[in-house]
């Protein structure tokens, strides 16, 4: 990102020392663990990510029974892995097909499928985004490279609420017989944003 | 609010330009912002309508001009000291910090992993009985509260179809103003890319909303 978006721009001095006062006076008054936090910063650093939501879109390409549970209730099939809670409370799976093809977006904050994704990724929650994909979906995902057809419905989803959404790639060509570890190196991150594709196999 | 965080449709706000990859945090800084958001949520200081709310509070120029995790950190401040858990002369470190005057729950090494893979559901059992089926007709009411509310501006007014039915869940717009849950059913309600912005596309946009944002057509 450019300076220009502020999306992560480098700190001001005073940004981390407001931080640092903050934090002080909440642990001075006994209000905060500062070893929970570290935790909870290595969790979500190092263990959430988006390979889980790769191992969900593999599982559902792999199994239909599966694939089938996920449209339907897509938490309770996303907790079959092992994944659940803060910020994928409740889920949505939405699928593309050759006639629709579906972004997700919140535009009036950031919210995002942590347990499946991770925390998102600062274009994300930028105005640049927020703005643009739900009046010029086409020409946001041109600038992720995805050219969708004119006739192919773009569908935009605006999680206004505490739904939160995870979309679910087409599986690409020439993958008949793959594995679930194989097919979920295809899955990116913004495959299941919706600003990308699952991987074709020469690419992976 | 018709505020400056209800950004969908705007124009001129740059390119999207996103990198080939990024860390997840930027500074340690961010890291330290991130955690406090679950320790002060299970403190029970705030819940997520008024901590989004008092981010949408922040002057305009300023939302603009600051970065994700600086947001938080000024719903912390706003929230905390509107809230009497911290003075601003405590923050400034202009007066010595006194104890708190009510037992406080504290987000403890033990409790992160149930917390983190527990989750806080915004879903209730209870609520008003929505109106609508999916395949309705409804259109969004033309609101302008000066408080919370989670009808973007962009579709206002607009005529949709119920695309899902999602349950019943508290209401942002009460909850946000200490009036309660008041849980209703939220509806993914789609409208068409020509009828929210007049355009040729065979495109749509599906948004969660209240079944109090709608009426019947």
């Amino acid at each position: 990102m450019t300076d220009a978006h502020h999306d992560h721009t480098e700190p001001p001095e005073d940004v981390a020392l407001r931080v640092k006062a903050l934090e002080s006076l909440l642990l001075e008054k006994g209000l905060i663990d500062p070893v929970a936090m570290d935790a909870l910063i290595d969790t979500y650093e190092h263990h959430i990510g988006p390979r889980n939501g790769a191992q969900v879109v593999a599982k559902a390409w792999a199994d239909p029974e599966y694939r089938r549970r996920l449209l339907e209730d897509a938490t309770a099939a996303i907790a079959e892995l092992g994944f659940s809670g803060v910020q994928g409370e409740d889920m949505v799976v939405v699928e593309n097909t050759p006639a629709v093809h579906n972004v997700t977006v919140c535009t009036l904050c950031s919210c995002y499928p942590w347990p499946t994704l991770g925390l998102p990724p600062a274009w994300y929650k930028s105005a640049p985004y927020r703005s643009r994909i739900v009046i010029d979906p086409r020409g946001v995902l041109a600038e992720f490279g995805l050219n969708i057809a004119a006739d192919r419905e773009v569908r935009v989803w605006d999680s206004s609420a505490e739904l939160r959404y995870l979309v679910l790639p087409e599986r690409p060509d020439g993958t008949a017989g793959w594995t679930e570890e194989q097919l979920a190196t295809l899955v990116t991150r913004d495959s299941m944003i919706g600003t990308g594709l699952a991987l074709a196999p020469a690419a992976a | 609010m018709n505020g400056i965080h209800d950004l969908g449709g705007m124009h001129g706000l740059g390119p999207v330009a996103p990198p080939a990859s990024e860390p997840v945090f930027h500074a340690e800084w961010e890291r330290r912002v991130f955690a406090l958001f679950p320790s002060l949520f299970v403190g029970g200081y705030f819940n997520v309508d008024e901590f989004r709310h008092a981010i949408e509070r922040m002057a305009p120029s300023e939302y603009l001009e600051s970065s994700y995790y600086e947001h938080w950190l000024h719903a912390f401040e706003t929230l905390l000291v509107e809230k009497g858990v911290i003075s601003t002369e405590e923050l400034h470190g202009q007066v010595k910090p006194t104890p708190p005057t009510q037992p406080v729950t504290v987000l403890t090494p033990e409790l992160v992993q149930p917390v983190v893979l527990g989750g806080a559901s915004a879903r209730t059992t209870h609520g008003e009985p929505g109106r609508f089926q999916q395949g309705d007709q409804v259109r969004t009411r033309n609101l302008n509260p000066t408080g919370h509310t989670r009808l973007p501006r962009y579709a206002r007014g607009k005529l949709g179809t119920i695309e899902r039915v999602q349950g019943l869940f508290v209401t942002p717009d009460t909850a946000a103003h200490g009036l309660g849950e008041q849980p209703q059913q939220v509806y993914a309600v789609r409208f068409s890319a020509r009828e929210l912005w007049g355009s040729d596309s065979p495109d749509s946009i599906c948004i969660d909303l209240w079944d109090s944002y709608l009426e019947a057509v």
